[in-house]
Parts: C-alpha cells; structure tokens; sequence
C-alpha cells in the first residue's frame, strides 16, 4: 500500500510560494512507471550513456577505484519508465532491457 | 490649511503628484520601473528626472508598458531589491495579473496610484474604479484625501508593505488630488531615509548560497494553504498599520490610523467614504454643526486590510449612516465600501439604517450641496419619516 506523503501546512510553509532547494527527492515519481528498466550488470562497459540521457536522476553511479565512474543500478524511486536509457544502450551491449512494470 | 508640526520639517507648495516623487526621492529604492499614464506621468517623470539628475541612485527602468512595469518591479522585488512603481487607471488595468503574482509571492512592492476613471467611454478623470477592482488582489491599500497624507502615506508604505510582506499601493484621486497644488509640510531626507531603514530581505534569489524555487506550480494540494496565507497575512497587516501610523506620529507628530473620524462621539448621521470628497464632507459638517445637527464622517485610509469591527464599532450609536462611493460594482446590487462597512455592521449584530450612493463616477463634481443633501435624507431616515433606499443611489447623474 502507498505510504501517504505528509503534507506541510500553511504555518510550516514558507509564505509566498517559497519551496526549499532539492525538494524532488522527497517526491517519488517511480510509481508513474508501467515499463521497468532492467540493468543487466554483467553486460554493461559503464560507457554512461544511460547516465547521460536519463532525463531524470535515475542511473545510480558510484566511484571506482579502476574505472572513474562506473553504473550501479536504476533509481526505481525517480524512474518513470520512458526506456531512453535502454534506446541509448549501445546495440552490442544492451545492457539495458524494458519489461512490463508489475504493480 | 496644513500646518508645520515637525521641527525640522518644511512647508512647501507641491501637487499630489510632486509630493509622490519627493517621498520616492526621499525613500531612494532600488529599482523603479514605470510607464507614464495620465494622471500619474508627473510622478514617474519626476522621478526620472531626479534619477537622470543623479540625485537618487536609484536603477530606473523605462519600460514599454505597464504589464512589463509590473513584471520589472517583481522581478527586482524578488531578486532582493526594495521596488517601487506608479500608474493610474488603464495603466493599472494592464498590470492586473502581476498584481496578483506580487501578492501571491509576498513581495513589497510599493506602488504610487492615481485613481482614475477605466474605459470606456474613455475617461481621464478622477474616481475609485481601477483600484476598487483589485480590492481583492492581496495588496494592501491606502487612500489619501490630500497631498500631505499622500506624501505621509507613501513614507509608512515602505514599511508596512515590508513588515507584512505584502505588496502596497497608495492612491490620490486624480487631478483633485494629483495635480492641485497644496501646502505640504515636507521632511528632511535624511529623517526620511532613518524612518524607511534599511530593506533586508528574509530570501532573495540573488542570494546564491540559499537557493529556493519561487513561483512554482501548486495544485490541490499545497496552493490553498499558500493563498490562505496571504489572506492570513492581510489579516495580519492590521497590526502592522497601526504599529507604523504610531512609530511615525512619535517621529514626525502626524496621527494616522485604519481612518479618520470627524466629529463622530455625538454624531446621529454620518458619512463613511474614501478619498478627497471627506475634505468637502468636513466643510458641510462644519455647517451642519453650527445649525445644531450632529453630523459626523468617517473617512477610510485603509481600505484593504477593512477594518471592519472597528468600524462597526464607532458606526454603532449612530442613526442612520450613508456609504459615498467613488466607484460602482455594476453587480447589480451595492458599491463596494457600502458591501464592507455594511457586513461588518452585521457581521457585529447591528442594523444601522443606512444609504449607498454613487458619486463622482469620472471626475463629475461633487458639491457641498449634493452631500449636504445626503445628510438631510439620512436626518429623515433617522427621524423614522422615511425609509432607506433598498437600492444604490446615484448623486449628480442626469437618469431622467
């Protein structure tokens, strides 16, 4: 069951319309999704294409001490599913599948 | 006739208009971005021309219309600036959705308005309709009934409108007020500029270290709360008023309040009205009085935020009252200060006989005969010899 989003009220708002820095992290978008992105960690070269066009945040990165950056997974929190990450997945690679999101 | 009450003041002879610009001079914002419009041009053109004369640094902003004026003033107002503008009627019209963006996004704006009459048929003349309209808008509204209050007036603005953090505008009638030349009593910069202080914005999106988003999209869920607030923060704004009327009677010995009352403790028939007209509303009660009729008046400053159980209270041993407005709500009922004072009289418990007229719609004279007759119909209504009109009244139109 969805957890229900505590809303701030009209004394804990700052007047005038003001929203604080950074407050999409507290919004998940993930449940929007009808097809998931699956990240097959074997396949992947961590080339960030997938990183690159996520039009959200949603491609998880991390250091690594041999390669820079390398991929380490798909932010379902923030994913809608639009699948660019697994278009832009190189033809060879396709590390990246879609699949019907199960609700 | 106005008189010297500020040691250091001056007496000067200044039109509404010159008294706006000298108090904007004197207030010295950052940023003031207007288009000129009858009767408010001397205002912004005076002004400029202090600019161009180098005598307030002011970054002034010629802009192609009053919708852009608008957007320019809250663009400065939210980047951090103390923003300042002027216009009048159709001017005003144009600027009618930002109004209510600088009020949603609390912004202190000070606006300096000339009331005038709105099209059509096209009008250049003094009345109340352009500023009535936005009697909704979230600003907060004060009205002068001369130059010396216009010029006082502007001064507390600044004030009000940053404390409350709500956009401000103060308003002359047009050509009576703006451009007839009176003895003002003026102050010296200096005390001007202690008195305004110094503008310290909570947030501004210049202040890079702070981010915040300003002006986003709410839906059902968070933009009733955020309107709330600003009714909330109009609520508020009384307080605030009269804080800053009684810090500037203890620094310049002028008395200001929500609004002037004129010979109400024994008064059995009033008049409640807005703007010039309570100075000729004044000279009738003075001859009135001396015929033995207890007439007083209650002329309104602040309009917006209404004060309206004070009101209701000082309304409440007369009996029988008439509203004068200068403007009609073509609702097909009453005129827009009638509806205030009359629902705070109900509002309290009381039923007040009581008249709404419509006067001076366009600049159409108001005589101290037509108000001197007012006050002798409300002497009848209140003998019981003859009822209120269930209708508004209209003074001075030729209807038949």
């Amino acid at each position: 069951m969805k957890k229900e989003e505590k809303k701030l009220t009209a004394a804990e708002l700052p007047a005038g319309g003001i929203l604080e820095g950074g407050t999409a992290q507290d919004f998940k978008t993930g449940s929007w999704r009808s097809m998931r992105p699956v990240w097959n960690k074997d396949k992947c070269i961590h080339c960030l294409s997938c990183w690159i066009y996520c039009p959200d945040s949603a491609i998880k990165i991390a250091p690594d001490p041999k390669k820079t950056t390398v991929v380490t997974g798909i932010d379902y929190d923030f994913c809608k599913g639009c699948g660019i990450c697994s278009k832009e997945c190189p033809v060879k690679v396709q590390a990246i599948t879609m699949e019907v999101e199960k609700k | 006739m106005v008189k010297a009450i500020y040691p250091k003041g001056k007496i000067v002879a200044k039109t509404g208009n010159e008294v706006m610009a000298e108090a904007m001079r004197q207030i010295s914002p950052d940023v003031v971005a207007a288009y000129p419009i009858t009767p408010a041009t001397e205002i912004v053109q005076i002004f400029s021309q202090f600019v161009a004369d180098g005598r307030v640094p002011t970054e002034y902003v010629a802009v192609e219309s009053e919708h852009s004026a608008m957007s320019a003033t809250i663009a400065a107002s939210v980047a951090g600036a103390r923003a300042m503008t002027g216009t009048s009627s159709q001017g005003f019209a144009l600027m009618w959705e930002m109004l209510y963006i600088a009020a949603g996004l609390r912004l202190p704006i000070v606006m300096a308005e000339v009331n005038r009459a709105l099209s059509a048929p096209i009008n250049i003349h003094g009345d109340q309709s352009d500023t009535m309209g936005a009697r909704d808008a979230g600003w907060i509204q004060i009205y002068s009934e001369n130059s010396q209050e216009a010029y006082d007036n502007m001064i507390q603005s600044v004030k009000i409108a940053e404390k409350a953090k709500l956009p401000t505008m103060v308003t002359t009638d047009g050509f009576i007020i703006s451009h007839c030349m009176e003895v003002v009593e003026v102050y010296p910069d200096e005390d001007v500029k202690a008195f305004v202080g110094e503008y310290k914005p909570e947030r501004a999106l210049l202040d890079y270290k702070k981010p915040f988003t300003l002006g986003a999209i709410e839906l059902q869920d968070y933009y009733f709360e955020h309107r709330w607030q600003l009714a909330e923060g109009m609520r508020n704004a009384k307080k605030i008023v009269l804080d800053v009327a009684q810090e500037f009677k203890n620094k310049f010995g002028r008395e200001y309040g929500f609004y002037e009352k004129y010979k109400m403790d024994d008064a059995e028939v009033a008049i409640v009205t807005i703007g010039s007209a309570a100075g000729t509303t004044k000279f009738v009660i003075d001859e009135l009085r001396e015929k033995g009729i207890k007439a007083g008046l209650i002329k309104i400053r602040v309009y917006r935020p209404f004060p309206a159980d004070e009101i209701a209270k000082d309304l409440s041993k007369v009996k029988a009252f008439a509203v004068l407005d200068r403007s009609d709500s073509c609702s097909g009922t009453f005129a827009p200060v009638y509806l205030d004072v009359v629902s705070a009289l109900f509002a309290n418990g009381l039923n007040i006989k009581s008249e709404n007229y419509v006067y001076g719609l366009g600049g159409r004279e108001i005589s101290t005969e037509h108000i001197a007759e007012v006050y002798s119909k409300l002497g009848k209504i209140a003998k019981g010899e003859i009822a209120p009109s269930k209708t508004v009244e209209y003074i001075n139109v030729r209807i038949k």
